[in-house]
């Protein structure tokens, strides 16, 4: 109890902020501003695009992790692979389009340790941010150029009709999309395979190994060149699960590359170093940003006299900045300390 | 041969702490100066000016702004636009509301909001550093283009939410004509950069070069890290602010809500990354391949016969942009300015190669 007690007064500012997030979370249907029913439905809303915001803050995490580099052309990745299977799905099947976007996100995979990383060995984080930055204005200009830059479709095939589901609980019942439903469940695999593979096959051990410390994995005999092209293989992979999860749901465009800006709060939520924390982190952001919009933008447009809601557009943002002042490392990310 | 500083003896403590040691800098510097005021006027068009020469002095002006902030004091920022938004908003305010006041006054005013602006978004920097202040100031970006689009206040209560400037009047005299904008922008880029180089070259400049070297040991040889970042942000976002300010009233007229969005802000750190960072000619350098860059692939293909679509071309830009920036990274760190630095010691040395 003593020590319970103890731990609560040293991180009494991430306790407060836990707090005022339930209270805001916890505060639409207190208050009486909603029903039962739309409420759950906003929540439901959030949470899928959290998922969506979850899966490319994955591939943040992923590489973070194993190389050190904070991939700001994660979503560039995204928007590249997403390009890949749309215009490869309009002559194959979508299944071997798939397969080829894998292919084909291995090679960039490749290309990018062997032109850039390689090159940049034991820089500063910052550094290699800038060259990721470089990577993703590539990227996009390459994609669109080889792919064109229309709007284009995934027919995935799933039904896309809403259903309505628990009428004898709330009134009117709730709109959900079989669509996001399956993309849910997409997402759940994908991070189940990605846990399996990291505890149980022998690369991902030697993944886990390089994560930890790249000089002591080094010295064993593990291949740091090969390794890094590996994370950025799987990084590209659930790059391509987001991008035609995404893509299938509001079609192929550039706009896709913006969701990695919306993944950056994300991991300072979560926390760099951890993909459980990237999941929870992304979900907390959407339906923080959900709630945001739908419940606090109309009280602010009506205090303020604005303009127009859209503060979906900051609030994960200034969410994650709060964050940062009170927990720098996340919530669940390693504890290390810097003297700044 | 003509580049020689055999002969040039320093002897006193002004001549040893001058900006240009070498004569033969000194007259260059005054004849590219007595170009730009005399001889570009008359010969300069009007699309040279409007398109090439103004922008590029006003991003060049926010460059060395950003430079003061990533290059000289090590806080990467991802929300220079931003900055420059609140300049360029509050000179719009302070134009509409208060029409009486002249314009180098509103200029230095816009600039000091911007800076009370950058200070409060700086605070972060205190307790975090490296990826986590780019996600900072990358807040800052987003709240700031949220607040000048959604709050009726700063556009003046403008249907649209855009905004178009009053004609610039100062000490009774109009600017109309480019060659005045011209003028008058070169001006202000000429002494805001002779301010940013006897800023970085005195105790302020040094203190912020010794927290980017390593911030643990400038604290421990007494310099306090809170007034070195905060006061980095504050001069950095003093620049923007008052570029952001010249790039609403004389570059753009009239601006929409995201004139100032996050590519603006990554494209003034690609100034810095090409140009060079930690090196005000190097501002200079990065502006002016950003803003010629553009053009040139716009004019250079249709003039050799290539037909190339204007969708292709800014592919083709961005492609550009993101190989310079990593070959830059990989091969020259120091960027352009560090290249123009090796191209002077060859001639100092020249006809020997040591």
């Amino acid at each position: 109890m003593d020590q319970a007690l103890r731990t609560l007064q040293k991180n009494w500012p991430v306790v407060l902020m836990l707090v005022v997030m339930a209270v805001g979370a916890a505060g639409p249907l207190a208050f009486g501003m909603t029903t039962p029913g739309f409420y759950v439905e906003v929540m439901l809303g959030g949470l899928m695009s959290g998922v969506m915001y979850s899966l490319v803050a994955l591939g943040f995490v992923l590489i973070f992790k194993a190389s050190g580099v904070f991939n700001f052309a994660q979503g560039a990745m995204v928007l590249f692979a997403a390009l890949s299977v749309a215009r490869i799905a309009e002559v194959v099947p979508l299944p071997v389009a798939f397969v080829a976007a894998i292919g084909i996100m291995a090679v960039l995979a490749w290309l990018i340790e062997r032109l850039v990383l390689r090159h940049l060995v034991n820089q500063d984080a910052v550094v290699l941010l800038m060259a990721t930055l470089g990577i993703t204005y590539f990227l996009d200009g390459f994609g669109q150029t080889i792919w064109g830059s229309d709007i284009y479709k995934i027919d995935t095939g799933l039904p896309k009709t809403p259903m309505m589901v628990l009428d004898s609980i709330f009134d009117g019942g709730i709109l959900i999309n079989t669509e996001d439903l399956v993309a849910a469940g997409i997402a759940a695999l994908l991070v189940l395979a990605l846990a399996l593979f990291f505890q149980k096959t022998p690369t991902g051990r030697a993944l886990r190994a390089v994560a930890d410390d790249h000089q002591a994995a080094q010295s064993i005999g593990i291949p740091l060149n090969r390794i890094w092209v590996i994370v950025w293989t799987v990084a590209g992979f659930v790059a391509l699960v987001a991008g035609v999860i995404w893509g299938s749901k509001l079609g192929v465009q550039f706009s896709l590359s913006l969701i990695a800006l919306k993944a950056l709060p994300v991991v300072i939520l979560g926390g760099f170093t951890s993909v459980p924390g990237a999941i929870i982190g992304g979900l907390i952001i959407g339906v923080g940003e959900k709630f945001a919009e739908v419940f606090l933008g109309p009280i602010l447009v009506k205090q303020f006299d604005l303009a127009g809601g859209g503060i979906e557009n900051w609030f994960a943002y200034v969410l994650a900045l709060l964050f940062l002042l009170v927990r720098p490392e996340g919530l669940f990310g390693e504890k290390h300390i810097d003297r700044v | 041969m003509l580049y020689r500083e055999n002969g040039q003896f320093k002897i006193s403590y002004s001549e040893d702490q001058q900006i240009l040691p070498i004569v033969q800098d000194r007259w260059f510097m005054l004849a590219l100066l007595a170009f730009a005021f005399l001889v570009m006027p008359a010969i300069g068009t009007d699309y040279l000016f409007l398109s090439l020469v103004i922008p590029f002095l006003i991003l060049a002006i926010a460059a060395i702004g950003l430079n003061i902030l990533v290059g000289y004091c090590g806080q990467i920022s991802l929300g220079t636009a931003a900055f420059m938004a609140v300049g360029a908003y509050a000179a719009y305010n302070f134009v509409i509301r208060v029409p009486s006041l002249n314009f180098l006054v509103v200029l230095i005013l816009s600039g000091g909001i911007a800076a009370l602006v950058g200070i409060l978004f700086g605070i972060p920097s205190l307790r975090i550093k490296g990826l986590y202040l780019a996600v900072a100031t990358l807040a800052a970006q987003f709240f700031v283009d949220w607040m000048f689009a959604r709050v009726k206040w700063f556009t003046n209560y403008s249907s649209s939410g855009s905004v178009s400037t009053p004609p610039i009047e100062m000490f009774g005299w109009s600017m109309e004509s480019p060659v005045q904008k011209y003028l008058f922008v070169l001006t202000v880029a000429v002494v805001m950069t002779l301010a940013a180089k006897n800023l970085v070259r005195g105790h302020i400049g040094r203190s912020w070069m010794a927290i980017r070297d390593m911030d643990v040991a400038a604290e421990v040889i007494g310099i306090r890290p809170l007034y070195a970042k905060l006061s980095a942000f504050a001069v950095s976002s003093f620049y923007a602010g008052v570029a952001g300010a010249l790039w609403g009233f004389i570059r753009l007229g009239a601006w929409e809500p995201l004139a100032f969005n996050v590519n603006l802000s990554l494209n003034l750190l690609f100034m810095i990354i090409i140009g060079g960072m930690g090196s005000l000619l190097g501002s200079y350098f990065g502006a002016a391949f950003i803003v010629i860059l553009p053009i040139l692939l716009n004019q250079v293909p249709g003039a050799i016969g290539i037909e190339m679509s204007t969708a292709f071309a800014s592919h083709l830009e961005a492609m550009i942009f993101g190989s310079l920036i990593i070959f830059f990274l990989i091969v020259e760190p120091h960027g352009l300015a560090r290249l123009w630095a090796i191209g002077k010691e060859k001639l100092r040395l020249w006809p020997f190669p040591h």
